[in-house]
């Protein structure tokens, strides 16, 4: 039985239209136009325990609502949910005990108290008894190294303590299904590389099942076996991230610091761009020649915007 | 299990309001300065009517002096405005984590509105009735039955202020700022609980009107029960009515609360 289980779901937001000028505004007060914004049009997937399934997409694409639905915070138009055999929405104070949830742009911890404090009061809210809470606090604590800002005030902190202590918070209850959305948003590389390690911990040390919403593609290529493609409300793709790639394109690039400037005529790579001794070429790495002497070298993939809106050209189709 | 388990999200909460907001000791400090200056300007006034008027009045000098100063010390019990944390959370829309939260959201809010209605009072409260009492004629109850009744009636009071005060922070889910219903709400407190003028001095005309609303039991009734003006016995006939209040105030707040939740439209994505 599968732990999550997620299908056919739609959520429309309506959004109330602004018509211009002062007329408009005078008569927006009486009269109220509306225009109806598909966010989830047929959301479809299901996850097994202990999988760390990533969830990209361009923004507006419908990941942020799709992680609110399944938390219980929004109810959907249509379909059906269930998670660990509950619909979120409807048994919502039972839901959300199993849960964890951090959303990367904002903060659970309370702003005014110090950080040990927020994780005492999480402790109360989610009723967790007093040894596991000691037990679940001092393992939480040395892995994201905390032991320092226990007692700052949360205002006081940067972004990258402010998300640690936020990852750790959302694990006061050791929930067994963890929806991260964004949490490496505006880190820095020290700070997203422990956030990643952290998150590879719990998913391969103690099975947490982690939905993982982000921008950042080397946090998917990091840590995720499986990804899940969502644009304009839709599933696009759902699989491994190199089927990902070699269902789109097999296109690799390749960016090339020349000893001099010469043209490059080659039959297996084309020459996207040139910037001076710089040169940007793509090939298909099935077929790879070396004909020229090479200063540097640096590769790297196709944007996954790129992927994405080839991709969804194609199912357009 | 212990009897706090089933309370202790609203518990904890209530705790960690009421320690935040008692540490606003400038604040408090400052409130008790105003709230002290209005008691003595409005003594004056009532000490020129007295003066000047030749009719019995419904409630003797001395009577309105305590009346007074026990409206000034316990002016935080008046539901002015929403939860200032509240109407931010919904505004930024960090209200997603309030609603991850395996706790009823109701009350959630209900905890924190009690301790925003009775926390910033302590430091307010204490010093009024110190210096007050010590030295502007402020009156202690006159037996212990009256007091009885007074805290009966003032625990009633919070419960009611905190409901409305919830009313205030559910309607900022419709209206995001929650300023204009808040100001009407705090008008009418203002007026009908007796806040401005003790109830027993408006006309006739007006007292049906003022029993059958719940904000008399914000200030009015409660201090009339301090004085002694009401007979401490009547608290079983005034009871009742708080109850009922509290009871429709928080359940027209859950039905509301729940229909904004199922409508509910997060704010910055």
């Amino acid at each position: 039985m599968s732990q999550i289980i997620v299908e056919n779901l739609i959520k429309t937001f309506q959004i109330a239209q602004r018509r211009p000028g002062l007329w408009g505004a005078l008569t927006g007060v009486v009269h109220r136009t509306y225009r109806t914004i598909s966010a989830l049009d047929g959301v479809s997937f299901t996850i097994e325990p202990g999988e760390l399934v990533g969830y990209i997409g361009p923004n507006g694409a419908g990941k942020s609502t799709t992680v609110k639905v399944l938390s219980g915070i929004l109810v959907p138009d249509s379909g059906r949910c269930e998670i660990l055999g509950r619909t979120p929405w409807q048994d919502r104070i039972a839901h959300v005990a199993q849960i964890g949830v951090v959303f990367g742009q904002r903060t659970q911890l309370w702003w005014d108290l110090p950080v040990i404090e927020s994780f005492d009061l999480l402790r109360d809210i989610y009723r967790v008894p007093q040894d596991q809470y000691v037990n679940t606090r001092d393992e939480l604590i040395p892995l994201l190294d905390l032991e320092p800002l226990l007692d700052t005030p949360v205002r006081q902190l940067s972004l990258g303590q402010r998300m640690r202590c936020d990852l750790a918070a959302s694990l006061i209850h050791t929930p067994p299904i963890l929806f991260l959305d964004e949490p490496t948003i505006g880190l820095d590389a020290v700070s997203k590389l422990a956030v990643r390690d952290f998150i590879k911990k719990l998913n391969t040390e103690r099975n947490v099942t982690v939905i993982l919403t982000t921008h950042d593609m080397d946090d998917i290529e990091a840590l995720c076996t499986r990804v899940m493609v969502i644009g304009q409300g839709t599933i696009l793709s759902d699989g491994t991230l190199d089927n990902l790639r070699s269902n789109v394109t097999r296109e690799r690039r390749l960016i090339v610091d020349l000893e001099s400037i010469s043209e490059i005529a080659d039959p297996d790579a084309q020459v996207i761009s040139t910037d001076g001794h710089r040169v940007q070429l793509t090939f298909d790495p099935e077929r790879i020649t070396a004909q020229h002497p090479v200063r540097d070298l640096f590769v790297e993939n196709t944007p996954i915007e790129e992927i994405i809106s080839r991709l969804y050209k194609e199912q357009k189709l | 299990m212990n009897l706090i388990y089933p309370f202790k999200p609203y518990l904890a909460v209530l705790s960690a309001r009421v320690r935040t907001l008692l540490q606003y000791r400038a604040a408090a400090l400052a409130g008790f300065g105003t709230q002290f200056f209005w008691g003595l300007i409005r003594i004056m006034i009532f000490e020129a009517f007295f003066r000047s008027s030749t009719q019995i009045q419904p409630m003797t000098y001395d009577h309105v002096v305590t009346y007074l100063w026990l409206s000034q010390a316990f002016l935080v019990l008046v539901p002015f405005s929403a939860d200032p944390d509240v109407r931010s959370l919904v505004r930024s829309g960090n209200i997603v984590y309030e609603l991850v939260r395996p706790a009823n959201l109701y009350f959630f809010w209900f905890s924190r509105a009690i301790a925003q209605r009775t926390a910033p009072g302590v430091f307010r409260a204490l010093p009024m009735f110190i210096v007050a009492g010590l030295f502007f004629n402020m009156q202690l109850p006159p037996n212990l039955y009256a007091t009885s009744a007074f805290i009966i009636a003032m625990i009633c009071a919070i419960l009611i202020s905190a409901a409305i005060t919830n009313l205030l922070n559910i309607s900022t889910l419709w209206t995001l700022s929650g300023d204009g219903v808040g100001a009407l709400l705090s008008a009418a407190t203002w007026l009908l609980s007796g806040m401005t003028l003790p109830l027993l001095f408006f006309p006739d005309w007006a007292q049906t009107a003022l029993n059958a609303l719940p904000f008399r039991y914000m200030m009015d009734i409660p201090f009339r029960f301090y004085l002694g003006q009401i007979p401490p016995s009547d608290i079983w006939t005034h009871l009742p009515f708080q109850l009922a209040w509290i009871a429709i105030l928080t359940g027209l707040g859950h039905v509301i609360l729940n229909r904004a939740t199922r409508r509910l439209v997060v704010q910055g994505g």
